[in-house]
């Protein structure tokens, strides 16, 4: 048995670069890895018009653009959830949702996977989400590494429920505990700032289920912001918005949208590519910028 | 002698009673209502004294709400219809942020007050 660090290294363009590693882990892959990348983008927040982003109606389409950009192209596109901005008109909200539906049937990698946060599905507990776009909790496989998209939001009560925790249960047991296992969900699973609702009540029964495992990864959104934290072994890696930016937590009395700046804008926004590396093990994390100046 | 007895007797039962109606003057429980709606809480600046009970009586007036003080450690469901209490005493002095943690729609975000406990 050959052992390997598996690591993950985050990349700012730009920006701050950091490393950090994960538990050594054998490789029970060694003929299925191989190198791929992926693209996460999130809280589009489709819908949205105010102050905080006059250019809401072409930030998501030039992030599109940016994506269709990319060569080579990704492996496949996640959204972690709020693609849609809220509302309490039931239409309406299936009006968002086919109108972000329209947009990203634009991309040039039809390979997406999405998941819903609390202004798309709290309201209805993600049945009009689901109309669209089917469930909102799910796994799949890719090229070595265990995908498991987490539903923290369609409970309005931000709990991801028994239920899904007996299925999260019973899936991990079917893992190997050097398995690598990326988990996709838009809230943070551990209470970064509860005061600020920036938690799932039951986020502690999730990371207790993944703890046995060595190679945990969450990627997340809904802060607004980039955002990197580890719990024991497990590492949680926020992403920023598309649409406006939040300060960082605690820094101002208020949870409200950074203003949005004429003379830079998209400051603040953008979406992530991910490099899964399979020789060693790695991830390799790039912030990408909507337009680049 | 038999008279003896019954006068202490009278008076243990006299100071028993008065023992047992001061703990139950003890201090006062305070009741603060707090009436929820979308997107507000009214009052949203609630003024406590440590080491002072206090029941929490909270009311919506549209959709289920959540109540929750997260440096004080009380939430509560609110419910339309229902009267929700909660009741504890602040031992710490200093400014806590209250929320509603159930998502209410837009404007959910902006549904905070402030509990503040005086020393």
């Amino acid at each position: 048995m050959i052992d390997r660090r598996s690591f993950l290294r985050i990349a700012g363009v730009g920006g701050v670069v950091f490393a950090s590693r994960l538990a050594r882990g054998a490789d029970p892959y060694a003929t299925s890895q191989d190198e791929f990348f992926f693209v996460q983008l999130s809280d589009t927040h489709w819908g949205f018009q105010g102050a905080a982003n006059p250019d809401a109606l072409v930030t998501l389409p030039k992030a599109i653009a940016a994506v269709n950009a990319l060569d080579p192209q990704p492996d496949f596109i996640v959204f972690t959830g709020d693609l849609t901005h809220t509302t309490d008109d039931p239409a309406e909200r299936r009006k968002r949702l086919g109108g972000f539906k329209e947009i990203i049937s634009r991309l040039k990698n039809q390979k997406i996977r999405l998941m819903p946060g609390e202004h798309d599905g709290s309201l209805d507990r993600s049945e009009a989400f689901k109309e669209f776009f089917g469930a909102t909790h799910y796994t799949f496989d890719h090229k070595g590494v265990h995908f498991i998209a987490l539903d923290n939001v369609s409970d309005p009560a931000a709990r991801i429920g028994d239920e899904q925790l007996a299925w999260l249960k019973s899936d991990l047991e079917r893992q190997k505990a050097d398995a690598r296992i990326v988990v996709l969900t838009h809230r943070p699973l551990f209470p970064l700032f509860p005061a600020w609702d920036w938690a799932t009540r039951d986020g502690d029964r999730a990371i207790e289920l993944l703890m046995p495992h060595r190679n945990v990864t969450v990627f997340y959104g809904h802060i607004h912001q980039e955002h990197h934290f580890k719990t024991a072994h497990i590492e949680h890696h926020a992403a920023k918005s598309l649409i406006f930016p939040l300060p960082v937590a605690g820094s101002q009395p208020k949870r409200v949208p950074l203003a949005w700046d004429p003379a830079q804008p998209y400051r603040g926004l953008g979406f992530r590519r991910v490099e899964a590396e399979a020789q060693p093990v790695k991830y390799k994390i790039s912030e990408m910028p909507v337009v680049k100046v | 002698m038999t008279r003896r007895r019954l006068l202490s007797g009278a008076l243990a039962a006299f100071l028993a009673g008065a023992g047992a109606w001061s703990l139950a003057a003890g201090p006062k429980e305070k009741v603060v209502k707090i009436a929820a709606r979308k997107f507000t809480y009214a009052p949203n600046i609630v003024t406590l004294k440590k080491g002072v009970p206090v029941v929490l009586e909270f009311t919506s007036g549209d959709v289920v709400m959540g109540f929750n003080a997260p440096d004080l450690n009380i939430r509560a469901d609110i419910i339309p219809g229902q009267t929700a209490r909660l009741r504890f005493t602040p031992d710490k002095a200093g400014s806590f942020v209250y929320l509603c943690d159930i998502f209410c729609g837009d404007g959910h975000e902006r549904m905070t007050g402030k509990i503040r406990v005086v020393a």
